[in-house]
């Protein structure tokens, strides 16, 4: 009898050596003359366990891990085929408490299938949505997706809906859905996990709203620091189009819609909605002011709609189970569930799926469990690198778009970067000003210029130099790039440096320099 | 097709392009196509693209000069990427960066004497959840320590 066993084809599992335990493990079965077939699944989001490899006995998924390629002639010899126990073994997959205790919507389907089956997709409720959708009229799709408070989920917390209707309202003779794919902050991986494990999910997602705005052509942006993702999401999109998803007549429905992906080019600022549309025309990367909104005017000047993965990613289960069982999930404006991602110097890491309320303290240090070093939790970062520091005080905040928002944070992309007690944050602060020089379009002045004196002013606080001045110029700095800058980068760089500042001020005061500056 | 092109690398840029070109907003997609070709973006592609695709040969210098990942010379051999993003640094990749450096007697940006390595600074592989990580001609490596770091300048040099 075959045995089906799963091993990630996720570039986190890669990293840490899937392909080399999938390997040990053709080759020990076949030494002991045993019958296996390997799937190579999405991962669960366990990355402190990956790779995880999961074997199916009976209705179970038996998952082990962290597997090395050493550790497969010993699981053989335990029994690995029947589920037996071992020192690696966790149980049923499903029944680990990181996972048990998320509510999965968005990644419902992320580490239980393989991505590139459709038969899987179909299985576990793939294209309902999209199904569903081919039945209503445009303004019924939007008015859904308006109803169930999805909101966009690359950082800015636009209500997709609205983006939707401008666009559908809009008139063009060509409308384009862009799915921004450019994820580059640091402690955010939900863009490329579900591009790597339920392709499908956003291809399902970007043709709704196809069908709901009259656009007929989709493009993914996504980074060449992806090529895992930018492998599966072509092929997934190859195998859509084959099977008469994608093309001119969405699943008979006699509509067109047809998408490809975009490869960027190490530009972190094409993150940034205009300036992605600028790449995908192939010009240099800078940001556009707006107005013109890309709604009405955005790639080649046509009725655009520019939305992060995640939320495109989210509309199919929307429309399948309606815009209420998607809205009674969540707090305040925040509606819905949010991939967390945990990183950083954490134990468990990982994307944890669930509805927005759970407190900062309770995703550090219950479902993180704290640091990976075993020291204690000094600062967190939320929201990749324009994303502010929080101490252990404010470890109470909700995380939702709005709480986030009075803290003078911001939950962005919803990654959170855990460090420990031996993080000098003045050198963080050092950094965000740093990545601004490097990243900078070079448009606007402040960013362009203030990333620069940000980095020297703060050299000269860690030397000593006038410390009490220089703090002040380095907050007088980030107020003219906060206000001054025409797009997030500049004008949320002083997030980390201000938040830095605030909370860890005794980082700021070095010992003051015995010598004279001359 | 009355256009002077000379030499290897415009014969062989004009075929990319033809490919190429009926693709909206081709120019990215060709220039990584060109430096796929050839390992970076040769001087002599640039005025073929630009009249190609009817641009002036400033916006197309302009566009390949923007983007971090085009080269205007080959690399190494090998050209070894570390995150140096805030998820790595918050588990030591100043530290494993320094070494690697140490290591290979090269700083970022730079390629070791025999040709074998390029160093790069990459900000953010996705892999920020088991940091620190690298990439190794497009392979991923995650959770690096000293010792793993050592290996993977091992296997760079070979």
């Amino acid at each position: 009898m075959t045995v089906s066993i799963y091993v990630p084809r996720d570039a986190a599992a890669v990293a840490l050596g899937a392909d080399r335990v999938v390997a040990a493990i053709e080759s020990e079965a076949s030494a002991r003359g045993l019958d296996v077939a390997i799937v190579r699944n999405g991962s669960r989001g366990m990355h402190w366990l990956e790779p995880l490899v999961e074997v199916v006995v009976g209705h179970e998924r038996i998952a082990y891990g962290p597997v090395k390629p050493s550790d497969v002639a010993s699981l053989f010899d335990a029994g690995l085929l029947s589920g037996a126990d071992h020192p690696l073994c966790h149980g049923a997959a499903k029944d680990i408490p990181f996972l048990k205790q998320q509510t999965r919507l968005t990644f419902a389907r992320c580490g239980i299938t393989d991505p590139l089956s459709l038969d899987d997709y179909r299985r576990y409720r793939g294209l309902t949505g999209l199904e569903k959708a081919i039945a209503m009229a445009p303004e019924a799709i939007v008015t859904e997706v308006t109803d169930s408070g999805l909101r966009g989920r690359g950082g800015a917390g636009f209500p997709t809906g609205i983006k939707w209707k401008t666009v559908l309202e809009a008139t063009g003779s060509r409308k384009y859905i862009v799915c921004n794919a450019d994820e580059g902050d640091s402690g955010t991986f939900a863009d490329r996990m579900i591009m790597e494990g339920d392709p499908f999910v956003l291809i399902e997602g970007m043709a709704i709203a196809g069908l709901a705005t009259g656009a007929t052509k989709g493009f993914i942006y996504t980074r060449s620091e992806y090529p895992h993702a930018i492998a599966t999401m072509s092929e997934a999109i190859e195998i859509a189009r084959r099977e008469g998803i994608l093309g001119p007549s969405v699943l008979g429905s006699g509509r067109a819609f047809d998408m490809e992906v975009r490869v960027g080019a190490g530009a972190y600022v094409c993150g940034e909605e205009t300036a992605l549309l600028n790449s995908l025309e192939g010009k240099r990367g800078i940001v556009r002011a707006k107005p013109p909104l890309p709604a009405h005017k955005g790639l080649f000047d046509c009725p655009t709609v520019i939305n992060n993965v995640i939320s495109l990613a989210s509309v199919p289960v929307i429309l399948d189970r309606g815009a209420a069982f998607y809205r009674d999930f969540g707090m305040g404006r925040s509606r819905g569930t949010i991939p967390i991602q945990i990183a950083g110097n954490v134990k468990h890491g990982g994307l944890y799926e669930t509805a927005f309320g759970l407190s900062l303290g309770e995703i550090v240090d219950h479902i993180g469990g704290g640091t990976a070093s075993g020291r204690p939790v000094k600062a967190v970062q939320v929201g990749g690198p324009l994303g502010a520091y929080f101490p252990r005080a404010l470890f109470d905040t909700p995380f939702d778009y709005e709480s986030f928002a009075a803290k003078d944070g911001l939950i962005g992309h919803a990654g959170i970067v855990v460090f420990d007690d031996t993080v000098d944050m003045l050198q963080q602060a050092r950094f965000a000003m740093e990545f601004c020089a490097i990243e900078s379009c070079g448009k606007c002045t402040p960013c362009r210029i203030g990333s620069t004196r940000g980095v020297e002013v703060a050299d000269r606080i860690a030397q000593g130099i006038e410390p009490e001045k220089n703090r002040e110029l380095l907050g007088d700095l980030c107020n003219t790039m906060k206000f001054g800058s025409l797009c997030a980068l500049g004008g949320f760089t002083p997030y980390p440096v201000l938040s830095a500042m605030a909370h860890f001020p005794e980082d700021f005061s070095p010992a003051p320099r015995v010598e004279a500056a001359e | 097709m009355n256009l002077h092109v000379s030499g290897d690398v415009g014969t062989r840029t004009l075929a990319i392009i033809d490919a190429m070109k009926d693709l909206e907003g081709p120019l990215l997609p060709i220039l990584h196509e060109v430096q796929a070709e050839f390992g970076y973006v040769p001087q002599e592609s640039l005025p073929v693209i630009a009249k190609e695709l009817n641009l002036s040969r400033a916006e197309v210098h302009g566009v390949v000069t923007f983007y971090h990942d085009f080269r205007d010379h080959p690399a190494g051999r090998h050209v070894l990427k570390l995150c140096r993003a805030e998820a790595c640094q918050s588990m030591g990749a100043d530290a494993i960066a320094d070494r690697v450096k140490a290591l290979l007697g090269i700083d970022f940006h730079q390629t070791t004497l025999d040709g074998a390595v390029t160093l790069e600074p990459v900000y953010c592989l996705g892999l920020c959840s088991c940091a620190p990580s690298a990439m190794l001609d497009g392979a991923v490596h995650a959770r690096l320590d000293a010792a793993s770091a050592a290996e993977l300048v091992q296997e760079a040099r070979r």
